[in-house]
């Protein structure tokens, strides 16, 4: 059969200023396929995909759609090529409506009236046909990322997309939103469409791809087809070694408590009770793991501990201490250090140079500087110290933070709070986004703290990650702890848990 | 009676401080939710003020001198786009450089063209927008209440005030019912949104400053060939600034935004009335307090007493891809 793929990458080359994101990159992706792109954090998969969508424009490089180059120079022209793409970091309108965003750039005429109705039906139609339901009329700012992700994906099939790129699309889904994702992309695929997947999870790659194409460093390494490989050689293609997929550590040897918390209730800012009289201590030596689906209170909790948010009522103890009052540095100067659930939000100051995000929070520390004066080559030697310990990458302790990869982004994060060697340690979300080989990276660290007498506390709603590095898991549902599993509870049952059906 | 005739009074000049206000706050309206900053409102009316009032001048024609305010307003605001659209300067610098711009060269150009110390020469007749008096005012006068107000504060007014009430409901329609105006409310929010559905964020926020040069054109041609019959320097006097207070204390809304600019009118109008007259039990109020409340009502909402007022949220950002 010579028919053409439906996109085929010729030499495509791109620089954001010194960092060179895509290396002369060839690629073809054939038609009524899935295709998997899979590759370390920066190693420029979105870059490529944003190229092709026409979001950036290549430095050099041919793109062919449907055998023939097409000179992709906006959206625009990606879009009446048939392509649409739903971005790592969503494109969408907050204040508007689900109806507004979709029709945004396909109106149907200078009057929106006209093509309201039609945009309802069609909606409609995709709605029935895929199982895309959300609300015409609801508000982007109040529909959950699950939800929102529909939208995205609303808006290219709205535009008759045939190739349809997502970007890391599972990294924001539970379990079950996942699934259903997987099931809409396996329609379009028998429909003829194409889709081209981005994603960190091998297991998915094995579970829906056709083919699947590893990146490193900029470059295209390798393409196979997703049945002749297996999830160990995808891994050392992606990282370039082998990699250990499982968290090596031995038995846990608990001491004494060290983070206690007694009765705890928190309340959201519209006075929703989201952790609901929740007790458990946690050991000197051990992780404890708290499982659960996204929004059961975990983040709450959390952040009740680090003292970000003031715990209606009850108790947290540290080291017999109470600090349901304490502030975060206190809590710091106290030895509780935390990584927090959403690094943009609360770890890193995105526009601060890397070396300064590498200390925030510890720059009082007279190591760093005297009075109300900075020592920055201090500071800066430090920085270095810590990214070569982590291989935190570009090595470049004076490059702003927004431009390292998530990935690397994280890794900043856990540097500063692990360096601190804190008696106490509140993980949320520690791998989220994040590529195999930094994963491994982080969680042998994690798994060194406790074996160093530590006290974790961790906060992951992957599962696997909770169950490969606790000893102990605590299951949340409704704001309430429904139950404690040692990690060679199934899946199954932690699952049910999860969803608040069995305890 | 005599108190009526007072309300009426205030509310006829009212009208009158309102309607610079108002085109200036819309005009604000369009590029902030546009998601450009424009503190040069300011300088835009002046520079309008003064080529409508030369214009005017030359060819005794209003509409003519309203034209050129116009014209000369868009090439302000082209200027305001070119540095922060095309170059991704900071647009409160770059609007401020206009203010003072407009301040200056209107005096030196108005100096050395006329030689009446920044002035322009007195117009009259065809040259201004003078008040037209509508249907039936002489039936209404005599009718109890609402026939002084008729008469008063909703006739005797020139074609641009009318034209400024008008621009309100244009204004909502368009923001609300066509697709410019989604793409517009659209890019002050999120313009990578915009940008990935396939519209130049580049040329849609042109547009946007283009819409807000067209509108402070029909200000500075209403302060100066319409309110009064010359250009007098300076003469803008501020409103720019109370436009945009208007504009914020109006959550960037159309209608609520008409209102604003009523009540800060009022405020304007209440104190020229106040002016040496003594309040029993308290004496004389100085007039600079009523000048500042509408800075600091504004500041007020701002602070959250009065609702919370959301900015577009790309207000003021530059837009590039590059991190
Ligand atoms: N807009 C930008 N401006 C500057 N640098 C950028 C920009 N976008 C990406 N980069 C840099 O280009 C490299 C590739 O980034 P890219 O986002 O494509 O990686 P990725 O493979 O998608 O990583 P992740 O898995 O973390 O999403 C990184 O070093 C990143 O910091
Ligand atoms: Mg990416």
């Amino acid at each position: 059969m010579s028919q053409h793929p439906a996109i085929e990458l010729v030499g495509i080359d791109k620089s954001f200023g010194a960092v060179h994101a895509n290396k002369n990159i060839n690629l073809k992706v054939e038609k009524g396929t899935i295709h998997g792109i899979i590759g370390e954090n920066g190693a420029g998969k979105s870059t490529l995909m944003s190229i092709i969508y026409g979001f950036y424009q290549a430095d050099r490089g041919e793109i062919r759609i449907d055998g023939k180059p097409l000179d992709i120079r906006d959206s625009q022209t990606a879009i009446a090529a048939g392509i649409g793409m739903v971005h790592q970091h969503f494109m969408l309108v907050e204040n508007f409506t689900v109806l507004e965003n979709v029709m945004l750039g396909a109106e149907g005429g200078q009057l929106l009236a006209k093509g309201v109705s039609g945009a309802r039906k069609e909606l409609k139609r995709l709605e029935t046909d895929y199982g895309l339901d959300v609300d015409p009329d609801a508000l982007i700012e109040d529909l959950p990322v699950g939800k929102q992700q529909r939208v995205e994906i609303l808006k290219a099939l709205y535009r008759s997309a045939d190739i349809l790129i997502l970007d890391e699309p599972t990294g924001v889904l539970t379990p079950a939103e996942a699934d259903h994702l997987f099931k809409v992309l396996k329609v379009l695929r028998d429909q003829g469409k194409t889709v081209i997947l981005i994603t960190h999870k091998l297991r998915e790659i094995m579970a829906i791809t056709d083919e699947v194409s590893v990146m490193r460093r900029g470059e295209m390494v390798a393409t196979r087809k997703t049945a002749e490989t297996t999830v160990e050689e995808l891994a050392e293609l992606m990282v370039g070694r082998r990699v250990l997929l499982r968290v090596e550590k031995g038995a846990a040897k608990p001491g004494k408590v060290l983070l206690s918390v007694k009765n705890l209730t928190v309340k959201d800012a519209r006075g929703v009770t989201m952790v609901d009289n929740v007790s458990f201590d946690v050991r000197e030596g051990e992780i404890v793991g708290i499982a659960g689906v996204a929004g059961n209170g975990q983040s709450e909790l959390l952040e009740a501990i680090a003292g970000i948010r003031k715990p209606a009522s009850g108790e947290i103890l540290l080291d017999g201490q109470p600090i349901a009052n304490a502030d975060p540095a206190r809590l710091r100067a106290l030895g509780l250090a935390h990584i927090p659930e959403d690094r943009h939000h609360m770890g890193l100051v995105l526009k601060f140079e890397e070396y300064e995000n590498s200390v925030l929070g510890y720059h009082r520390d007279p190591r760093y500087g005297r009075g109300a004066l900075l020592d920055l080559k201090a500071i800066q030697a430090d920085a270095v110290e810590k990214i070569e310990k982590y291989d935190i990458r570009p090595p470049n302790p004076r490059l702003k933070t927004a431009n390292f990869s998530g990935g690397n982004q994280q890794k900043i994060v856990v540097a500063r709070e692990i360096e601190r060697d804190p008696k106490a340690l509140i993980i949320g979300q520690p791998t989220r986004g994040v590529d195999i080989g930094a994963i491994e990276f982080i969680h042998r660290r994690i798994v060194e703290m406790r074996d160093a007498g530590k006290a974790l506390l961790l906060v992951s709603v992957e599962l696997d990650e909770i169950r490969s590095l606790s000893d102990r898991i605590l299951v949340m549902f409704a704001g309430k702890v429904v139950g404690e599993k040692t990690p060679d509870a199934g899946e199954q049952t932690l699952g049910l848990m999860m969803a608040g059906i069995a305890a | 009676m005599e108190f009526y005739d007072i309300v009426v009074s205030i509310l006829g000049s009212t009208i009158r401080l309102s309607i610079p206000l108002l085109f200036t706050a819309l005009a604000g309206l369009f590029t902030e939710r546009a998601g450009v900053f424009d503190i040069g409102l300011e300088g835009k009316m002046l520079a309008a003020a003064f080529a409508s009032a030369c214009v005017a001048y030359v060819t005794g024609n209003a509409w003519l001198g309203l034209l050129g305010g116009i014209g000369v307003s868009i090439l302000f605001s082209l200027i305001h786009g070119f540095a922060s659209i095309t170059n991704r300067g900071n647009q409160i610098v770059s609007g401020v450089a206009l203010n003072f711009v407009a301040a200056g060269l209107t005096v030196v150009l108005g100096q050395a063209w006329f030689g009446q110390g920044g002035r322009t020469p007195q117009i009259s007749g065809e040259a201004r927008f003078s008040p037209i008096t509508l249907p039936f005012v002489d039936a209404m006068r005599d009718v109890p209440f609402i026939g002084p107000l008729y008469v008063h504060v909703i006739s005797g007014n020139n074609i641009l005030t009318y034209l400024a009430f008008l621009a309100v409901p244009i204004t909502w329609w368009v923001l609300f019912r066509t697709r410019f105006g989604l793409r517009l409310r659209a890019v002050g929010e999120n313009p990578g949104a915009v940008d990935t559905a396939g519209i130049s964020v580049t040329w849609l926020r042109y547009r946007a400053v283009i819409v807000a040069g067209f509108l402070c054109g029909f200000s500075g041609a209403y302060l100066s060939i319409a309110q009064s019959a010359a250009f007098i320097k300076d003469m803008s006097a501020g409103k720019g600034y109370i436009a945009l207070a208007a504009l914020i204390f109006a959550k960037w809304k159309p209608v609520p935004v008409m209102f604003a600019c009523l009540l800060f009118g009022f405020l304007d109008a209440f104190a020229n009335f106040m002016q040496g007259k003594a309040v029993p039990g308290i004496g004389e109020v100085p007039v600079q307090i009523f000048q500042a409340l509408p800075y600091i009502l504004t500041c007020i909402l701002l602070a959250g007493f009065i609702g919370v007022a959301h900015p577009p949220k790309a207000g003021g950002v530059p837009y590039t891809k590059e991190r």
